[in-house]
């Protein structure tokens, strides 16, 4: 009997971790701002005059006191070199700044682990220091649902430099308040693959492969809702697991299913490069096109390929940027890191970084042995007022659901373990 | 005198086991529904279907190869090595990392890639002993007298150890593993299209099992493990060496996955210092699967999950009409080791346990 009632609740235990699995991802959020409830006040201003009338707090710094800026990015594992890279361009655009109303800032760097635990577990530490203002992260769409979240309920504010699911800036889906991005959306690069695949290229049916996460499922559902609209065929709309090795029977679905012409796998460094090198491999796909997304641009992505993936494509965003800024960033860049850019989300990271402080020099209220207050809730309105900011990425308007970016997409190819630029 | 006798049976069913019954029939029906759909409607070609069988026997046959670790050491200390996936990862990234590449970069890869698979091989297998007999001596052979659980919790700080240990040593990165060009491409049987990799899998599998059935049967040294499986102290009345003979079994089964490693990276071509934990569970669930303790029941049950993930999703779920049915490769594994651990507890192959060993 005792034996027979485990076997019962472990089956219950399965059955309900299949069923929590089953729900949508994202669950849709009326995001309650619950203001905090104690003004996080950091140290008693000297001259004990101020006082805090923002709605959901201040943050203060007295003199000599740095102002704390958080990233949280992923900095290690498979996908590190996305987040060094935007890392890198938050630390380029904090040396070029230098101080800010005569406190220098100072970076805390946490690892959004590219997962949800990961954005979960950065936010939470994040938002347990009442030091800091606000955060340049994450760098996954994946880290930063869950991590939005978390930030937007303690009332501080996040721009991610890389987070582009659509879902992030749908006030009904994963939309917080609190929450912008200066990385373009990415209804904006699945219409430019679409795009690039059946205009440029000519192929009429494609196949799209995501892995689950927001980001690589927003991405593969943007493409083939727009490549359905130009007159395209979809022929399967699958998935794989994160941490899949053996892609092949997935690839022999999409093989039976068509063959396509083109395979879109819009899924980070490791699964894509499994799927890349197994994809020739599987009968009936020896002339599919291959092409997947920004998730797996990086030297260590072009690396894990290698030359199986000779000719492929990626959409990402646009980084022939133009100007004399961008020189001098990457000239800094080169002289502090040793290497050029790692990925493509340098630039964003320092536009991130320049809004914020940007902002931070708007609102802040000066005293005159040099405190300073900064009310989180004018943090946010200042940052959701953007308009023509001047960044290296473009120019940046922010809409009312923190979508900053000047979105420009390129498609480039792998050639000899170069991602060329090659469209448009 | 038969009716009685039912209604006596019927009495004797109660809720819980009800319960149990219709659960079964319930995943049955669903498997069979699947089925026959998925063949009404069959969208692959017979050729795809071979593929699928012969993705799923590559794939189980490194899973046999892992899960025979696990079964060992379970056979002689009835303990769970849940270090043993980290076996597996670090010998063939140490091989990769020093070997492979510069065998590869040097060109002497192309010209002999028998003799530089042999030698990644080798290497691969002594830094998993390496690694194993550490952790034996370290980890586990102090507490070989605490509580049951105790060990086991070791053997998981001993795999989140080795995992950030390699990643301190060779980075976090994904590393490639080079291609072997006498091994790439594919020859037809039948009209399918079969990969050379996954044959090679296969025939090692086939003979590293064969040579480890005649260690374990037919040699001294496998004398004295299954000795010491059936009874420690007894082992060590009639003279035999019992901290030797573990360590042995821990050797044996880690240059098992040695050899799974190098398989595992001639197909793949990536390896990474956290490549030994997905296959690590999958390895264990395939000895559960089969019957933990069994030898031949790892090499089943590896066989029969890699099929399940294989060729389940097209064949059960893509019938119900299930979207991204293969996303849902480890439900069906998973789901099939619920099913085999109600009606078969003891797993595939195995011996029902004495009270002794469950």
């Amino acid at each position: 009997m005792h034996k027979k009632t485990l076997t019962l609740l472990s089956l219950l235990m399965v059955i309900s971790i299949l069923l929590a699995a089953c729900q949508p991802a994202a669950a849709p959020t009326e995001a309650p701002v619950e203001p905090a409830t104690e003004a996080p006040a950091v140290t008693e201003a000297p001259s004990g005059e101020f006082e805090c009338t923002d709605e959901i707090g201040c943050v203060d710094y007295g003199p000599g006191e740095p102002i704390r800026i958080a990233s949280a990015l992923v900095i290690s594992g498979p996908n590190a070199d996305l987040g060094l890279d935007s890392q890198y361009g938050v630390e380029i655009a904090l040396d070029f700044r230098g101080q800010v109303l005569g406190h220098d800032v100072e970076l805390q760097a946490e690892d959004d682990g590219c997962s949800s635990e990961g954005g979960q577990t950065a936010g939470q530490k994040i938002v347990s220091d009442p030091t800091i203002l606000g955060v340049i992260g994450t760098s996954c769409s994946g880290a930063g649902v869950p991590m939005s979240q978390v930030i937007s309920q303690a009332g501080y504010f996040m721009v991610s430099p890389s987070n582009t699911a659509p879902s992030l800036t749908d006030p009904d889906q994963a939309w917080n308040p609190g929450y912008l991005r200066t990385a373009h959306n990415d209804r904006v690069q699945g219409a430019a693959m679409a795009d690039f695949a059946f205009n440029e290229l000519g192929l009429t049916s494609a196949a799209a492969i995501h892995d689950g996460d927001p980001y690589t499922e927003g991405l593969a559902n943007a493409f083939s809702q727009s490549f359905q609209e130009l007159g395209g065929e979809i022929v399967e709309f699958t998935a794989v697991n994160v941490g899949d090795t053996d892609m092949r029977p997935v690839l022999t679905a999409v093989s039976a299913a068509g063959p396509p012409e083109i395979i879109y796998y819009p899924v980070f460094t490791n699964e894509c490069a499994f799927l890349t090198k197994q994809a020739k491999e599987v009968s009936g796909l020896e002339e599919t096109e291959l092409a997947a997304a920004d998730g797996c641009i990086s030297d260590a992505a072009a690396e894990a390929i290698g030359p199986d993936g000779e000719g492929m494509y990626f959409s990402g965003p646009d980084i022939a940027f133009t100007g004399e800024l961008y020189e001098r960033f990457k000239e800094a860049y080169r002289e502090k890191y040793g290497s050029d850019t790692l990925s493509v989300f340098h630039a964003h990271g320092f536009d991130a970084t320049n809004l914020t402080l940007d902002c931070v020099e708007q609102v802040a209220t000066q005293e005159d042995d040099g405190t300073i207050h900064i009310g989180r809730q004018a943090m946010r309105d200042c940052l959701y007022a953007t308009e023509g900011y001047q960044g290296i990425t473009g120019t940046l308007t922010c809409d009312q659901y923190g979508d900053c970016a000047d979105p420009k997409i390129s498609v480039s190819q792998l050639q000899s373990g170069e991602y060329v630029r090659i469209w448009p | 005198m038969q009716i009685p006798a039912v209604r006596e049976r019927l009495q004797n069913i109660d809720f819980i086991d009800l319960i149990l019954w219709i659960f079964r029939a319930v995943i049955i029906l669903l498997v069979v529904w699947g089925t026959i759909a998925a063949i009404i409607d069959n969208p692959y070609s017979t050729s795809q279907w071979i593929n699928f069988i012969v993705f799923g026997i590559a794939q189980g046959s490194m899973y046999a190869l892992i899960a025979i670790g696990y079964t060992l050491v379970y056979g002689v200390l009835f303990m769970i090595n849940f270090a043993h996936g980290e076996f597996f990862m670090s010998g063939i990234l140490t091989a990769t990392v020093f070997l492979a590449g510069p065998m590869a970069a040097s060109g002497f890869m192309e010209r002999q890639p028998v003799i530089s698979l042999l030698i990644i091989l080798i290497v691969s297998m002594l830094v998993s002993i390496a690694v194993a007999l550490v952790t034996e001596r370290v980890a586990y052979r102090p507490l070989r007298k605490a509580p049951r659980l105790v060990p086991l919790i070791t053997a998981i700080g001993a795999s989140f150890f080795w995992q950030y240990f390699f990643r301190g040593l060779y980075g976090s990165q994904s590393i490639p593993f080079p291609q072997i060009q006498a091994l790439q491409g594919s020859f037809s049987l039948l009209g399918t299209q079969i990969l050379k990799t996954q044959v090679l899998v296969v025939v090692v599998t086939i003979i590293v099992l064969i040579g480890l059935n005649f260690f374990i049967m037919r040699t001294k040294t496998g004398k004295a493990i299954r000795a010491v499986a059936e009874d420690k102290d007894v082992a060590a009345l009639m003279g035999i060496d019992v901290d030797r003979t573990i360590a042995i079994t821990f050797a044996t089964g880690a240059s098992m996955a040695g050899v799974a490693a190098v398989l595992y990276a001639v197909v793949f071509r990536q390896v990474q210092f956290f490549m030994g934990f997905i296959p690590g569970i999958k390895a264990f669930t395939a000895a559960v699967l089969g019957g933990i303790g069994s030898v031949p029941g790892a090499a089943v049950g590896g066989l029969f999950l890699g099929m399940f993930e294989s060729v389940g999703p097209a064949l059960f779920l893509q019938g119900l009409g299930i979207p991204a049915a293969h996303q849902l490769k480890d439900v069906i594994a998973f789901t099939m080791l619920v099913l085999v651990l109600i009606f078969r507890p003891q797993g595939i192959v195995g011996e029902r346990l004495g009270e002794k060993k469950a």
